[in-house]
């Protein structure tokens, strides 16, 4: 094969378990292309490449994808991607203010990555969380009613690098966590 | 105070309790998995009547009975079936199946072995939005442990009865919503959904073989049903609008949330203004989307008046609506996926407008052109309009772009994209009209919608 994909052992060996698991290939595309994207941050001409040729399709047949679907990128985020949701339940509880924070706080206009490639913040559509909104993901984790006062202080927590210790803002999926039974 | 039901909740039932965990240890303890046994113990003909009978609806949106989608399954092809549940959750203010899938997974994967049985499935899909990222391994643990306790994969409970379980992971598109267009994203394809005759998945889905498509809610109350049997569960709510519902309410409350209540068993006036603790203290009501945003809005001091199907005449107030599939279509709406958003008097119904066309135009396929070139036509005008260019004439014509969309597409993306548009423009056009000679919000408000 001509094109080089730098993929460690351990998404190659994801990539070879999740393929079969189709009754054609060309299903795992979706799949396949979001572990490329997690390891590689994004999924350039190079990676179509690869991938068509892992599952017998052509470049375009991937990059017809990585061009549709939102949460697919040809470039990186930031190291740390901030989204916010801007859809109407969340707007109804102060999304633009809080997207017009976090661009001040973290110094990146939404939809961009910071020069230093620090932070990206990105407005996005529906989370589906709209019950305790303006919903905030930051990397994979959820973060609700994140408006106001409180919006600046969850930017500065995460500047701060604070934000996981902190007893304010505990993520959706960190509050699924049960202390064990006594 | 009137006299307000209790939440009767069947699905949640555990999903909330303290001690309760999304393992599947606790799953079995609390009775779990039981249904699957009695169900293959069964003949997969019977289990398929008990849904029929149970009179269960959709779920998702379009509130179509699931016992009947079953019935049109093309069981003579000869063709592998496949079931789906459709976990894309994507309609704007609709949060349930997330409960679901991080809280008690277990209980949507005995469903859906339940569902692989009656229709003869042996290999099923967990189509999930990209952005629960946790939801995704949470299933793929649950479905593992339900692999070695064997309630899924090969030979279940030692029968002869196979169905694998894998989870596939969309990418933040609104379109994998409709089920035809899940069906091509999951061959791995752009999502533009397919016409409807020939592609009913029942006859036409997944690789061309009969295909079930079923929403995460829908699959869990398939357990109950076979736990207490069509007939029984068929009492529960009211004749065609039959079970519990899990209502997402959303916007301007006091205190919004997932409610699970008996099928008309409350009006939306008790769930506003009782359940969810009524509107911001000075605030009053202005606007409610009774279904998820595609569906029509609701003007606080409208009067609907008409006669049901049942032949009983109604005249109600916006809080006298009943929650079902029924009342808000009666009303000129729909419950849709169940997703309640309240707007009181700080909106400006333009702007609302605004936010919500930009939505529809950034999640159009793009294969019809009423729908790509209208969403976004409909997103410029009252963006225009939001930023100081309003003309009179705007309305009407934002009204006439919606028309040139509804009923001119592939599928129900157009109609959901025109709905908003018809209704907020007609039914707040005085709003529509006054942008024209003044660019001011409503009274104190500073809230920003575009």
């Amino acid at each position: 094969m001509d094109n080089q994909l730098e993929l460690s052992e351990l998404t190659l060996s994801k990539i070879d378990e999740v393929i079969p698991k189709y009754p054609e290939k060309r299903s795992a595309a979706l799949m396949v292309i979001h572990l490329v994207q997690d390891e590689l941050g994004s999924v350039n001409d190079t990676a179509c490449e690869w991938i068509a040729d892992r599952l017998g399709l052509q470049p375009i047949n991937i990059k017809e994808l990585v061009t549709f679907y939102p949460m697919l990128v040809q470039k990186p985020w930031g190291r740390k991607h901030i989204r916010v949701c801007r859809t109407l339940p969340c707007a109804l509880r102060g999304s633009y203010a809080t997207c017009k924070t976090f661009e001040k706080k973290f110094g990146v206009k939404e939809g961009h990555v910071r020069e230093d490639g620090e932070y990206s913040l990105e407005f996005m559509e529906c989370l589906a969380d709209c019950g305790q909104g303006p919903v905030v993901i930051v990397d994979e984790k959820t973060y609700e009613n994140i408006e106001g006062e409180r919006a600046e202080k969850f930017a500065q927590l995460l500047t701060d690098g604070k934000l996981d210790d902190s007893e304010e803002f505990t993520s959706y999926e960190d509050s699924l966590i049960k202390l064990p039974e006594s | 105070m009137s006299n307000l039901p209790k939440e009767r909740r069947i699905i949640l039932k555990n999903a909330d309790d303290p001690s309760y965990s999304n393992q599947i240890d606790c799953y079995v303890r609390m009775g779990g998995y039981e249904n699957l046994k009695k169900a293959i113990s069964m003949q997969p003909e019977e289990v398929g009547e008990e849904v029929l009978k149970s009179g269960i609806r959709g779920r998702g949106g379009a509130g179509f009975p699931a016992g009947m989608k079953w019935k049109f399954l093309d069981r003579k092809s000869g063709k592998p079936i496949y079931l789906i549940c459709n976990a894309d959750e994507s309609e704007p203010g609709t949060f349930k199946d997330r409960q679901i899938i991080y809280k008690d997974p277990h209980q949507l994967i005995e469903g859906m072995m339940i569902a692989a049985y009656a229709i003869g499935a042996k290999l099923s899909f967990i189509y999930i939005r990209a952005e629960f990222h946790e939801g995704a391994r949470i299933l793929n643990r649950a479905i593992e442990e339900a692999k070695s306790h064997g309630f899924c994969g090969n030979n279940i409970l030692g029968t002869d009865f196979s169905c694998d379980l894998v989870v596939h992971r969309g990418a933040g598109a609104y379109i994998c919503g409709e089920e035809t267009g899940l069906i091509e994203s999951l061959e791995g394809k752009r999502p533009n959904p397919r016409i409807k005759p020939p592609y009913f998945p029942a006859v036409l889905g997944l690789y061309q073989c009969p295909t079930i498509v079923n929403n995460v809610e829908t699959l869990c109350n398939v357990r109950h049903i076979i736990e207490m049997g069509g007939d029984e569960f068929s009492k529960i709510g009211k004749p065609n609008n039959t079970g519990t519902r899990i209502w997402c309410v959303s916007g301007q409350v006091v205190k919004p949330g997932y409610y699970e209540f008996e099928c008309g068993s409350l009006t939306l006036g008790q769930m506003i203004f009782e359940v969810c603790g009524g509107l911001l203290p000075g605030r009053s009501l202005k606007a409610v989307i009774p279904g998820g945003s595609s569906a029509k809005v609701l003007r606080a001091d409208e009067r609907f008046s008409g006669t049901l199907k049942d032949g009983t005449e109604f005249d109600w107030g916006l809080e006298d609506i009943p929650l079902d599939f029924d009342g808000p279509m009666a009303a000129g709406s729909m419950s849709g996926s169940g997703g309640i958003i309240v707007m009181d008097d700080t909106v400006d119904m333009v702007e609302a407008m605004a936010n919500v066309n930009a939505f529809y135009a950034h999640e159009s396929c793009g294969q019809c052109t009423p729908c790509r070139e209208g969403s976004l036509w409909m997103r410029k005008i009252t963006q225009r309009m939001c930023s100081g260019g309003a003309r009179e004439e705007d309305a009407d014509l934002l009204l006439s772009v919606a028309n040139q969309i509804e009923g001119r597409t592939i599928c129900a993306f157009g109609e959901a994209a025109a709905w908003p548009t018809q209704s907020f423009v007609t039914k707040f056009k005085d709003d529509f009209i006054q942008k024209a000679s003044s660019s001011e919000k409503p009274e104190n408000s500073t809230l920003q919608l575009i």
